[in-house]
């Protein structure tokens, strides 16, 4: 369970200040997969850094299973889009393993459950491979199985996949729709990418720039696996579109 | 196995072609064998050294000095690298003083650290120490700013502390760096320790050898010490610092080998 209440990020800059989110509320609830789509500056990943507890907002206050967050926790993991990400001094299962070894859980236990992780992503086979071996779309499903195997309650994605090439990508998509419905997490997952979106969410917020805002919030009920090429799908992603493209209404 | 004689044999082609010259140097008769000794005088002068004990006493003497100077070079250097890195404070406390230190050449404080501490080893250890922890400093300090936040973060968020983020995030991450350092603190120790050694009347050492070799216009001897400095060189590099990198850094893809 994630609550964001009237969270608002300004930073100062030499041409004054900015706005990079300003007032945005939303929820997720348990199990919930929920996406944030904006284009780039809408401040989709500075609330979800924001979440993460990398720094805290100006204004308001977010709540991780009902606990204010202060500062990152072990509540929560973290998939980025860099494939940096993994350290390259650590095999995958070593990568993997990382925070059991930080939280002190023994090594043969460790090891066991970081390649219980690897077979959710299908690597157990190169659980001693050094991230340079692997190619992109296996660095992020390590990452993803990183960011698991300390059992966190919420998942953070910030454009996991969008470094893919596109066959990669759908490829991964499919994966983290079966890692999600295997281990129920609640994922906040931030992406610029529309049909990412309808394909991998509950609900999806949109958000536009300048200043960064919450537009609307788009429930997605179609059932899984879904089809992308479905009528459904595309009036869902058509809607979606619609949202981000249309210029504030309102007086002016 | 093919290709392993054509590496050796390509790394050893310019040796022979410099051998093979300066062969026909010294046989020419254009200038005086005992200032230009023919390559074959040097081997037998390098046999009879090392068989009387003489070249191995004075090879060992410098091979001490070396170590114990490097590694409390390298062990200060990289902590203080590190912190220094890490830590915003020691920074702006000690990059100003490694700023100015660094390019003096380390022979400028010879005779300082010889009247401090003496002629002989203490002497030329400290000095060696502090000249050669200068380049291992400044790479580490370097390497620490190289590490990739990303990493830092990822550690934070799977709850490292303060001390496993050194140990398990930013040692590592700067360790390409570190080993550079190392490689260009050890160049540097080598070439003050054999200064030193002609400068600090110790009774023995390969600079002292070279040294004392030109009084009675021993120019084989000469030769022969440099060349023992040039095979130690050579043996750290490929026993210690390749099989380091190997082992790290080339093994995790953060250095092409």
């Amino acid at each position: 369970m994630i609550e964001v209440k009237n969270v608002t990020l300004e930073y100062g800059t030499s041409e004054g200040k900015v706005l990079a989110v300003d007032n945005a509320s939303f929820s997720a609830k348990e199990s919930e997969f929920l996406c944030l789509v904006g284009p780039s500056g809408c401040g989709k990943t500075t609330l979800l850094n924001m979440i993460a507890g990398f720094f805290p907002p100006t204004q308001g206050e977010i709540r991780v299973h009902g606990q204010a967050v202060n500062g990152q926790g072990l509540d929560r993991g973290i998939v980025f889009q860099d494939f940096a990400q993994l350290f390259p001094w650590r095999t995958a299962l070593g990568n993997v393993a990382f925070g059991l070894e930080m939280k002190g859980v023994a090594k043969s236990e460790r090891e066991r459950i970081a390649l219980e992780q690897l077979r959710l992503v299908k690597l157990e086979k190169f659980a001693g491979s050094f991230p340079h071996h692997l190619s992109g779309g296996m660095q992020q499903r390590v990452a993803i199985a990183r960011a698991l195997a300390y059992n966190p309650g919420v998942l953070l994605m910030d454009e996991p996949f969008a470094a893919l090439d596109a066959l990669t990508r759908d490829e991964m998509q499919r994966l983290l729709a079966e890692v999600w419905r295997a281990t129920r997490k609640t994922v906040i997952y931030v992406t610029h990418n529309v049909a990412e979106a309808v394909y991998l969410a509950d609900r999806v917020i949109v958000m536009t720039p300048h200043p960064g805002r919450i537009r609307a919030e788009v429930p997605v009920r179609l059932p899984r696996p879904r089809d992308p090429l479905s009528v459904e799908f595309l009036e869902h992603q058509k809607m979606l579109l619609r949202h981000l493209t249309q210029k504030e209404e309102g007086p002016s | 196995m093919k290709s392993r004689a054509a590496s050796i044999l390509r790394a050893a082609f310019p040796f022979a072609v410099v051998a093979a010259l300066w062969e026909i140097a010294a046989h020419s008769g254009a200038f005086p064998p005992r200032l230009f000794p023919a390559l074959e005088a040097v081997a037998a002068t390098l046999a009879s050294l090392t068989a009387s004990g003489v070249l191995p006493h004075h090879a060992a003497d410098t091979v001490f000095r070396l170590v114990a100077g490097f590694a409390v070079a390298a062990f200060a250097g990289v902590l203080l690298g590190i912190v220094m890195g890490r830590y915003r404070r020691a920074e702006d406390l000690l990059m100003p003083l490694v700023s100015i230190g660094a390019p003096i050449p380390g022979l400028a404080y010879a005779p300082l650290f010889l009247l401090w501490f003496g002629l002989g080893d203490t002497g030329s250890i400290v000095l060696v120490a502090f000249v050669s922890a200068f380049p291992v400093i400044l790479n580490s300090w370097t390497g620490v700013k190289a590490v990739k936040e990303i990493w830092i973060r990822a550690a934070q968020t799977m709850g490292a502390d303060e001390r496993r983020l050194f140990r398990h995030v930013i040692l590592p991450g700067a360790l390409p760096y570190i080993l550079t350092g190392l490689r260009l603190g050890l160049a540097q120790a080598w070439r003050i320790l054999v200064a030193v050694e002609m400068l600090a009347a110790v009774p023995w050492g390969l600079g002292w050898l070279i040294f004392g070799a030109r009084e009675f216009l021993n120019t084989d001897a000469m030769l022969a010490g440099i060349a023992v400095i040039g095979a130690i060189g050579l043996a750290l590099e490929k026993l210690v610092f390749q099989r380091l990198e190997n082992y790290t850094v080339v093994r995790w893809g953060m250095m092409a080998s």
